[in-house]
């Protein structure tokens, strides 16, 4: 895992027999995904080659390794898997081979030698109600992620678990998990949720870091804006159909077959940003919405808390017959003891009716 | 708080808590209503007049002779608003989504281009309501803070829903988050503010055109 760091990747791209052509092709992409001229692509091109393999720790914590699933899983040889693969992956639970006290010797060289320069990625989010609940060679999260980031560049929070809480935090959040951006303060955090995240919203970040030496521009939650600017609904190729008004009523009928608008069956597109409407999965096969299934959310804070997967995003997220029934037999009461109070008013008032006499009227005062 | 948890709490503990006390102040509005009652009505019917109160239900919706002329903008305003608003809410398929959730109930809806007309013509005669209001010195002067209030709260879901439409905010899930909270915040107001004419309204005529039609003016 741990590579020199003087081997630029252009050389890296050459031996894995990458051609000019594709790798041209990749930075064209990269320039479009954030809005550069065409006449960045060279300048791109030329800080990718030269730019030496940076040294990445990747720390797991509470996660299900969804997130490096999804990463490892995209199609080989892609140049954003390769990307990933060329870094000096220093250390990650998963994929490296050494084990034990081997592996988390790779994680102290790799903080001594490159301090200050590498990257931190970190999926999974952080225990805080007991240390026990999640260690690593005896070592709680927090403790792992406050020494690691201390020497950090920067810290990358791949995942909805890392970036927000994601499921560990879900109510009642039993771990007291919190996001790496709760803890990590002093050093720039970037989010990139997802459950798991799509593979080239990380790399683009890598890349991003590689080219310029910084991060991407940041949404309010953390987000690269290049991946996460736009919502699902606005790019999805079936927002045509809600507009019409035409809608799946449910996963097998006519409007489903027809590949009708999801928001009945409970779609979160419209509330959700990412780019699996525009880059897709499985190398831009298809995304979700696009196999006949609504959008769960999964890249944004709390998702797993906001109510039923398979509710329209106007329906209730909780019971309120109980409730209505409730105030309804209140307002009942109240009104039957105000009407009661009235009528005893008015006979109050008409017991005290005096009747007027002739003489009254006469009366000099 | 973010926005989509201000939008989850609005559909959720919001909804429950604004549902719940609209029922009860309708509830309660009525139940005092209905309980004071009305003195028995001795004399027979000048003339027997049956369904004069079902009648004035409908004709209380038609200008009286002249009327439209006079103040076509009270009249074309009101028809526009509450035709506009009936659609945007009733209509848009969203919100018969809202009415499946809470009744179990639903109906088809309207195209979006449709509702989003029906909308923007709503938000247009509300504008149009309040400029006569404030510029005819009769209006201002009969105009309470109730009533500034009642136009404020039902001007908001609009707007809101109209802002969330088009997103003319960049934060979606905000603007959706307002428009909900903005609609909870007017069903809260509405049973215990003029807004209740919403519920009142056909009872009211009823009662009017059924005692006016026993002293022998029917409609």
């Amino acid at each position: 895992m741990n590579r020199p760091a003087g081997n630029a990747l252009g050389k890296v791209f050459s031996a894995a027999g990458i051609s000019r052509r594709d790798f041209l092709g990749f930075c064209a992409t990269l320039a479009a995904a954030y809005a550069l001229p065409a006449s960045s692509v060279g300048a791109i091109a030329a800080a990718l080659e030269k730019a030496p393999r940076t040294s990445v720790i990747w720390l797991s914590f509470q996660e299900c390794t969804g997130c490096t699933e999804s990463l490892t899983r995209s199609h080989t040889p892609s140049i954003e898997g390769l990307i990933l693969e060329q870094l000096s992956l220093d250390y990650h639970h998963t994929l490296q081979a050494a084990s034990g006290e081997a592996a988390e010797r790779a994680r102290d060289e790799s903080m001594r030698i490159n301090a200050g320069k590498y990257l931190l990625v970190v999926d999974g989010s952080v225990p805080l109600g007991n240390p026990g609940y999640s260690t690593i060679a005896g070592v709680s999260n927090v403790d792992m992620l406050m020494e690691t980031a201390k020497g950090a560049a920067a810290v990358i929070a791949v995942g909805t678990c890392a970036a927000y809480g994601g499921l560990p935090a879900a109510q009642p959040n039993p771990t007291g998990a919190v996001p790496v951006s709760r803890l990590v303060r002093d050093r720039p955090v970037i989010n990139v949720p997802g459950c798991p995240p799509i593979p080239v919203a990380i790399t683009g970040v890598l890349a991003h870091f590689l080219t310029f030496r910084s991060l991407p521009e940041l949404d309010d939650r953390g987000r690269p804006k290049i991946f996460y600017g736009e919502s699902i609904h606005d790019r999805c190729y079936r927002r045509p159909f809600y507009d019409q008004g035409k809608f799946a009523d449910s996963f097998d009928d006519e409007g489903a077959r027809k590949g009708w608008c999801l928001f009945k069956l409970g779609c979160k597109g419209p509330v959700t940003h990412n780019a699996c409407a525009t880059t897709k999965w499985n190398n831009g096969v298809s995304f979700p919405i696009q196999s006949g299934h609504g959008c769960l959310g999964c890249s944004e804070p709390d998702f797993w808390d906001a109510g039923s997967f398979y509710k329209a995003l106007s329906m209730p997220v909780t019971p309120v017959r109980k409730a209505v029934a409730g105030a309804a037999a209140a307002g009942a009461a109240v009104g039957a003891a105000v009407a009661f109070a009235n009528r005893a008013k008015k006979t109050a008032a008409k017991a005290a009716h005096e009747a007027v006499k002739v003489e009254d009227l006469t009366k000099k005062s | 708080m973010s926005g989509l948890e201000l939008l989850t709490w609005g559909r959720g503990p919001g909804l429950v808590l604004a549902l719940g006390l609209c029922i009860f102040g309708v509830i309660l509005r009525f139940a005092e209503i209905l309980a004071l009652g009305r003195r028995a009505d001795l004399a027979l019917p000048r003339p027997n007049s049956p369904g004069s109160g079902w009648r004035t239900m409908l004709t209380r919706s038609l200008p009286p002779p002249g009327m439209l002329r006079r103040a076509p903008l009270t009249y074309l305003g009101g028809y526009v608003f509450h035709i506009g608003m009936a659609v945007a809410v009733f209509l848009f398929v969203p919100h018969i989504e809202l009415f499946r959730g809470l009744l179990g109930l639903h109906w088809p809806g309207l195209p979006n281009p449709l509702v989003d007309i029906a909308s923007i013509a709503a938000i247009v005669a509300l504008l149009a309501l309040l400029v006569g209001r404030l510029v005819d010195p009769v209006k201002r002067l009969l105009t309470t803070t109730g009533d500034w209030l009642a136009w404020a709260l039902t001007f908001a879901p609009l707007v809101t829903g109209y802002a969330a439409y088009h997103h003319v905010f960049e934060d979606y899930t905000l603007t959706l988050a307002m428009h909900i909270l903005s609609v909870e915040l007017l069903v809260v107001v509405l049973p215990f503010s003029k807004l209740f004419h919403a519920f009142s309204l056909f009872l009211a005529r009823w009662y009017n055109g059924e005692i006016s039609g026993r002293k022998g003016v029917a409609s």
